[in-house]
């Protein structure tokens, strides 16, 4: 993005935010899969990342062997996610419900290289375009070139951010997630259905692993067996939010997209001595940072309790 | 050992809103804390189930509302009908859609929802939402200071309105069947009497009521009937006149005019004196 020698203009770093924050959406998404299934279940789900991968691949399968309306492909895939989250929840997490959470998240770890390799195994090791109608276009505002792709990223994900507001604060299943997460016996004991909530939980951080396989792979991006990989830098950003928070996740995922794009900006300017690519270190080094001052995430809850 | 014998024999399958027969419940599947309960209501009626620390009231409770597997424990022997039905094996939100709800011992309101929030969630097993909407209502006419704090975060009420809380939301399902776990537990007097009269006011429109307490002179002023446990078992019963009468009641749970009056004290002499020995 900089050419060589010192020279940041506010055009280049209005373009490294505004990519920043694209890239943040992306992780948001995927935190935001992990904090659901993770308030619900009190399991921390590493197959996250595997329903990043096998969304991208459904999208590309869809858009691309089959030509279909990549929109069309999009939801489609979306909805893959759904039932790949719901079959994992099924199939396997019911089965050691009652188990202790280390086993479960051994279990979801699992999950992940069994999905990693057959996905492989499908769809082959190579990385592929997505064929988005995005591509690499731009608007040019004056000197300010913003990527199409992003600029969709930014969109997509703020109505599906809003779907999901709505859904959680709002509807009488977000209410029963939220009492479930907050006191599983009691909600037992009202009457709600843990089995749905916990279905519909995983099913929603399958959507959103999808969408978000999606937007890494449109615009410059690809679809290979390292959708997966990118997808483990949302951790960060999901401790950073505070691992039950929603809106923590979003915020969390703002944050490190942006400080790894201002990474990718200054660093090689005024850092060089730490060496290339060290952008895709500096979500990390921000979540340890983070944690240092408060440990319970920015926007974690000390339980008010009161009995 | 065991003085109770089925009561009321004349009373039918169809007008017990509970029945509990034989209940075994073993937790972690070598720990036996029910051996053998049976116990039941008759329908409308208020039935009070007292008991030391530790004799498996709670455990009773989770057994009848579904609550066991959560706990690694288990029904392993009897059963137990609501209203007839054979619901020994059913999930608890079954449970709740045949009329059965529950105010859990420690209010366990949902501390980071608000009021409303916790109101509401105990209307999603309501027969419809329309139903649910006409009972919110009720229940803030119900309870006045629930009304004026529905937007506040329940951690955040005093000890008095997180228990009106709780009944609150378990009333929100329109049970047919209520059941309270130790409802004036740390409570002051005051609010206690207020619990009482609203735990008569659900009866007189209809809902049974089994009650757990520590609080045995209030259980008893209110209940038609009464039982008392020991060890997982059922050690007396009787109508709840009877049982006020009691020595031994009197004794143990009454405070029997000594020094016995507060809570710690009565627990721990009980802890060091039990039944039936
Ligand atoms: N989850 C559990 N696992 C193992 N044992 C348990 C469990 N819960 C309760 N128990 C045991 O079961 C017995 C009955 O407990 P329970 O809570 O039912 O008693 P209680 O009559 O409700 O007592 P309290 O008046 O103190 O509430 C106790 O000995 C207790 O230690
Ligand atoms: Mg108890």
């Amino acid at each position: 993005m900089s050419s060589s020698g010192w020279n940041l203009t506010g055009d280049a770093l209005a373009e490294t935010l505004f990519s920043g924050v694209a890239v943040g959406c992306k992780y948001a998404l995927v935190a935001l899969g992990f904090v659901i299934v993770f308030k619900a279940t009190k399991v921390l789900n590493f197959a996250q990342a595997s329903f990043v991968l096998v969304g991208g691949f459904l999208c590309w399968q869809m858009a691309v062997t089959w030509e279909l309306n990549f929109y069309v492909a999009l939801l489609a895939a979306m909805v893959g996610g759904a039932v790949l989250g719901m079959v994992v929840e099924q199939l396997l997490m019911r089965r050691l419900l009652g188990e202790p959470p280390f086993a479960l998240i051994m279990l979801t770890v699992g999950v992940l290289y069994v999905l990693d390799n057959v996905t492989t195994a499908i769809w082959g090791p190579e990385d592929r375009g997505l064929q988005d109608p995005w591509g690499s276009r731009t608007v040019d505002l004056g000197a300010v070139n913003l990527a199409v792709a992003d600029l969709w990223t930014i969109g997509v994900t703020s109505a599906a951010l809003l779907a999901f507001y709505l859904f959680f604060g709002h509807s009488s299943l977000g209410l029963a997630m939220r009492a479930t997460a907050d006191d599983q016996e009691a909600a037992l004991a009202v009457g709600i259905d843990a089995r749905t909530v916990h279905r519909v939980s995983w099913a929603v951080a399958g959507a959103l692993g999808a969408l978000a396989g999606i937007m890494l792979a449109s615009g410059a991006g690809s679809v290979g067996p390292g959708l997966g990989l990118i997808a483990l830098v949302a951790f960060p950003a999901m401790i950073l939010g505070g691992l039950e928070s929603p809106l923590g996740a979003v915020v969390g995922g703002l944050v490190i997209g942006m400080a790894q794009q201002l990474t990718a900006l200054l660093q090689p300017e005024f850092a060089p001595w730490l060496g290339s690519g060290f952008e895709r270190v500096a979500p990390y080094a921000i979540m340890v940072a983070i944690l240092l001052v408060r440990p319970y995430g920015l926007f974690g809850e000390r339980e008010v309790r009161r009995i | 050992m065991v003085v109770g014998s089925t009561i009321e024999p004349t009373l039918g399958q169809a007008d017990k809103a509970l029945d509990v027969e034989n209940l075994e419940v073993v937790y972690n599947d070598v720990v036996l804390v029910l051996r053998g309960v049976s116990l039941n209501i008759a329908r409308g009626a208020i039935v009070t189930l007292l008991g030391a620390n530790g004799a498996g009231k709670t455990t009773l409770l989770r057994a009848v509302s579904g609550l066991l597997e959560l706990h690694r424990a288990d029904a392993t022997k009897g059963s137990i009908r609501l209203d007839g039905h054979d619901v020994t094996r059913l999930a608890s939100a079954s449970r709740v859609g045949k009329g059965l709800a529950q105010v859990m011992e420690g209010r366990r309101i949902f501390t980071s929802l608000t009021v409303e929030e916790n109101l509401r969630s105990g209307g999603i097993a309501a027969a419809s939402r329309s139903e649910a909407n006409d009972t919110f209502g009720r229940m803030l006419e119900m309870f006045p200071v629930l009304a004026r704090r529905l937007h506040d975060v329940a951690g955040y009420l005093s000890g008095g309105e997180q228990q009106m809380l709780a009944i609150g939301r378990a009333l929100m399902s329109g049970p047919s069947m209520l059941l309270l776990d130790e409802p004036s537990l740390g409570l002051a007097p005051r609010v206690v009497e207020q619990i009482r009269d609203v735990v008569v006011e659900v009866n007189r429109h209809g809902t049974s009521v089994l009650l757990v307490e520590q609080n045995a002179a209030m259980a008893l002023s209110i209940a038609d009937h009464g039982y008392v446990m020991e060890h997982g078992r059922i050690v007396r019963e009787g109508p709840a006149s009877s049982l006020l009468a009691d020595r031994d009641i009197a004794e143990f749970y009454l405070g029997g005019g000594t020094d016995r009056r507060s809570y710690a004290d009565v627990k721990t002499y009980r802890r060091r004196k039990t039944w039936g020995a």
